[in-house]
C-alpha cells in the first residue's frame, strides 16, 4: 500500500475544497432566509446552517454519507426505498449489457480481421453508431420494445448498455487480433497451420492484453448505459431513477447519494476487473 | 553418405516491386543440397540469403526459375512439415511456458498428448535445457531462448533444419557453445541443415559447404567444398587448414562487393 499516502493526501484536499464549495454555493440561500426573517446570521450560524439544511445547493459530504447510509443500511433491501435493490436493478442491466457487448464486440472483430469485405463495410458503422447521442436513442430504445410487448425495463437498458459498451471491446480486439508479429505468423506458416489454428493459438492470446484493457472502459460505459436506460419516461428503479426522482421530487440529498452509490458501483466493477486481468496476465506468463 | 538431392534450384529469381523500382533480390541462383549436407550462406546485407532461405522455406514465391524440395514444390513441402525453421529471434511466444512453445508445431501437427510430452523432454535435453520445461522465456537468459527455439524446431523430426542467423544477436563466447552444441547435434541426427551468417568463422566452422553471395542482383559467386574433417573441435579455427577456406571466403566477399564500387 505504497499508493496509500498520496491517495489519501488527493482524498482529503478534495473533502476540503467539497466543503468549502459546500458553504459558499448554500450560503447564498442562507442569507436570504436570514434577510426575509430579519436576522442577522454570524459566522457560526452560517457554517451549521449551510451543512445541515435539508434541501442544500450542494450536499455536504457528511450529508451524502447518511444519507447513502439510510439508503442502504436503513430500509429493508427488498423495500423499494433501499439502495440495495435499487442497485441490484442498475447492476442486474450493466452485467446483462456488458455480457452482450463482449460478445457483439468480440464476434464482430473476429470477422472483421478475417474477411476485408467485412472491415470495409462495417467498421464505419461501428464508429457512426457512437457518434449519436445516447441520451436521445435511450427513450427510443425503451419505448420500441415495450410497443414490441417485452415486458419491463431490463431488456431496453441493457440493449442500451451493450450499444456504449461494445465499441471499445471491438476498437481493442481488432488492434489485438492484428497484434502478431510478422515473424510469428511466418512461424506458424512453416507448421502448415489452419486459419483456425493460428487464431486460436496466436491471435486470440496475443489480444488478451488489449481485451482486457477494454474491459475496463466497456464496464464503465455499460453501466452508464443502465443508467441513461433508466431515466426515461416513467423511471422507478435503478440508481438513474432515484438520481431523477431525488431532484424532481425535491429530495436532493437522495439524489446525491443515489449519485455516489452509482460511482462506488462503477469503481466496484473496474476493480474486480482489474483483479480477472492480473489473474490472468500471471497464468499467461505476463512478467509485471 | 548417401547423395539424393534434398533441395535443388535451377535458375531462381526473384525480384520484389516496390515503390522505387524492381529489386533484383534473387538472380538465377542454381544449387543442389545433399542429405546431410550443412550449407553455410554467407555475403553481405542484401545479397538475398535469406530469400533464398525464404523460398526454400515457402514463405517466399520466386518470380522466375524452378525450386523443389524433397522432390516436390516448396509448398508441398511445407505443407507436409518437411523442415524446421529458426528465426534470427526466438520468437517464442510470452503466455506459453517452454514446454508450451515446443508444444506449438506438435499440437497443430496433431501429436497426442503422450507423444507431445516425449518429444519436448527428448528435444530438451538435446539442447541441454532439460528441466526448463515450466519456465518461461522471459525467465531465460538469450541464448537459452535461441537453444529453446532451436529445441522447438527438432520438435518434430523433419529432416531439414533452416536456421537464418539464430546466433547473430548472441556473444561471442555464448555464440561458440552454441555453434559447437549445433555440429555435434547436426553429428547425431544427421539432418541436412541450411544456415545462412553473417560471420565468416562461424560458417567454416560449421559448414560441409559454404555459399558465398554478393547482392544488387543477389547471386551465388562462390560455393566453396570444405576440406575440414567431419570431427571438428573449436581449437580448428587456429589451424592453417582452416585459415585457408577463411581466405577465400573472404575473397569471395570482397570479389562480391568490388562489383558495387
Amino acid at each position: 500500500m505504497r499508493n496509500a499516502l498520496p491517495v489519501l493526501s488527493v482524498v482529503a484536499a478534495i473533502l476540503v475544497i467539497w466543503y468549502l464549495a459546500a458553504f459558499w454555493m448554500n450560503a447564498a440561500w442562507v442569507r436570504d432566509q436570514a434577510a426575509r426573517a430579519d436576522r442577522h446570521t454570524g459566522f457560526a450560524e452560517l457554517v451549521t446552517e449551510t451543512m445541515t439544511q435539508d434541501r442544500p445547493v450542494v450536499a455536504a459530504p457528511h450529508q451524502v454519507v447518511m444519507a447513502l447510509w439510510k439508503g442502504v443500511f436503513g430500509h429493508k433491501i427488498t423495500s423499494k426505498r433501499s439502495f440495495v435493490y435499487h442497485g441490484w436493478v442498475t447492476l442486474e442491466a450493466t452485467l446483462w449489457g456488458f455480457a452482450l457487448g463482449i460478445v457483439i464486440g468480440v464476434g464482430l472483430a473476429v470477422i472483421i480481421v478475417h474477411s476485408r469485405a467485412v472491415d470495409m463495410s462495417v467498421m464505419p458503422w461501428a464508429v457512426i453508431s457512437q457518434t449519436v447521442p445516447i441520451v436521445a436513442l435511450a427513450p427510443m430504445i425503451v419505448v420500441l420494445s415495450n410497443a414490441v410487448g417485452i415486458e419491463g425495463r431490463l431488456v431496453p437498458k441493457a440493449i442500451i448498455s451493450a450499444y456504449l459498451s461494445f465499441f471499445p471491446v471491438l476498437v481493442s480486439m481488432v488492434s489485438g487480433l492484428r497484434a502478431p508479429h510478422p515473424m510469428q505468423l511466418d512461424l506458424l506458416k512453416t507448421y502448415g497451420a489452419s486459419r483456425t489454428q493460428v487464431f486460436w493459438k496466436l491471435r486470440l492470446p496475443s489480444s488478451l492484453p488489449y481485451f482486457f484493457a477494454s474491459l475496463k472502459v466497456a464496464i464503465a460505459a455499460s453501466l452508464i448505459g443502465a443508467i441513461v436506460g433508466e431515466l426515461p419516461t416513467g423511471a422507478i428503479d435503478g440508481l438513474g431513477a432515484r438520481m431523477l426522482i431525488g431532484s424532481q421530487f425535491g429530495q436532493p440529498l437522495i439524489m446525491w447519494a443515489a449519485l455516489f452509490a452509482a460511482t462506488i458501483l462503477a469503481g466496484a466493477l473496474i476493480l474486480v476487473v482489474g483483479v480477472i486481468q492480473r489473474a490472468a496476465d500471471r497464468r499467461m506468463g505476463v512478467t509485471r | 553418405m548417401t547423395t539424393d538431392t534434398v533441395i535443388s534450384t535451377r535458375d531462381l529469381s526473384l525480384t520484389f516491386q516496390t515503390n522505387d523500382g524492381p529489386v533484383h533480390a534473387l538472380k538465377d541462383v542454381s544449387l543442389d543440397v545433399e542429405k546431410g549436407d550443412f550449407v553455410s550462406f554467407i555475403g553481405p546485407s542484401g545479397c538475398g540469403k535469406t530469400t533464398f532461405l525464404r523460398c526454400m522455406a515457402d514463405l517466399e514465391h520466386p518470380t522466375a526459375g524452378a525450386i523443389t524440395v524433397n522432390g516436390a514444390s516448396a509448398e508441398e513441402a511445407r505443407r507436409a512439415r518437411a523442415y524446421g525453421y529458426v528465426f534470427q529471434a526466438s520468437g517464442l511466444f510470452p503466455w506459453r511456458s517452454i514446454g508450451g512453445n515446443i508444444r506449438l508445431p506438435l499440437e497443430i501437427m496433431g501429436f497426442d498428448r503422450a507423444e507431445q510430452d516425449a518429444r519436448v523432454k527428448r528435444v530438451l535435453e538435446l539442447v541441454d535445457l532439460g528441466g526448463f520445461e515450466r519456465k518461461f522465456p522471459w525467465q531465460l537468459s538469450g541464448g537459452m531462448q535461441q537453444r529453446a527455439s532451436i529445441a522447438r524446431a527438432l520438435a518434430f523430426d523433419a529432416d531439414i533444419l533452416l536456421m537464418d542467423e539464430p546466433f547473430g544477436a548472441l556473444d561471442e563466447i555464448v555464440r561458440d557453445h552454441l555453434n559447437e552444441q549445433l555440429l555435434s547435434l547436426w553429428e547425431r541426427t544427421e539432418k541436412t541443415i541450411c544456415f545462412v551468417t553473417h560471420s565468416i568463422p562461424e560458417a567454416v566452422y560449421l559448414s560441409t559447404r559454404i555459399v558465398v553471395m554478393s547482392p544488387r542482383p543477389g547471386r551465388i559467386t562462390d560455393v566453396i567444398e570444405s576440406p575440414l574433417p567431419k570431427e571438428r573441435p573449436l581449437d580448428i579455427r587456429d589451424t592453417p587448414e582452416f585459415l585457408e577456406v577463411a581466405h577465400r571466403v573472404r575473397e569471395g566477399l570482397r570479389g562480391g562487393h568490388g562489383d558495387d564500387d
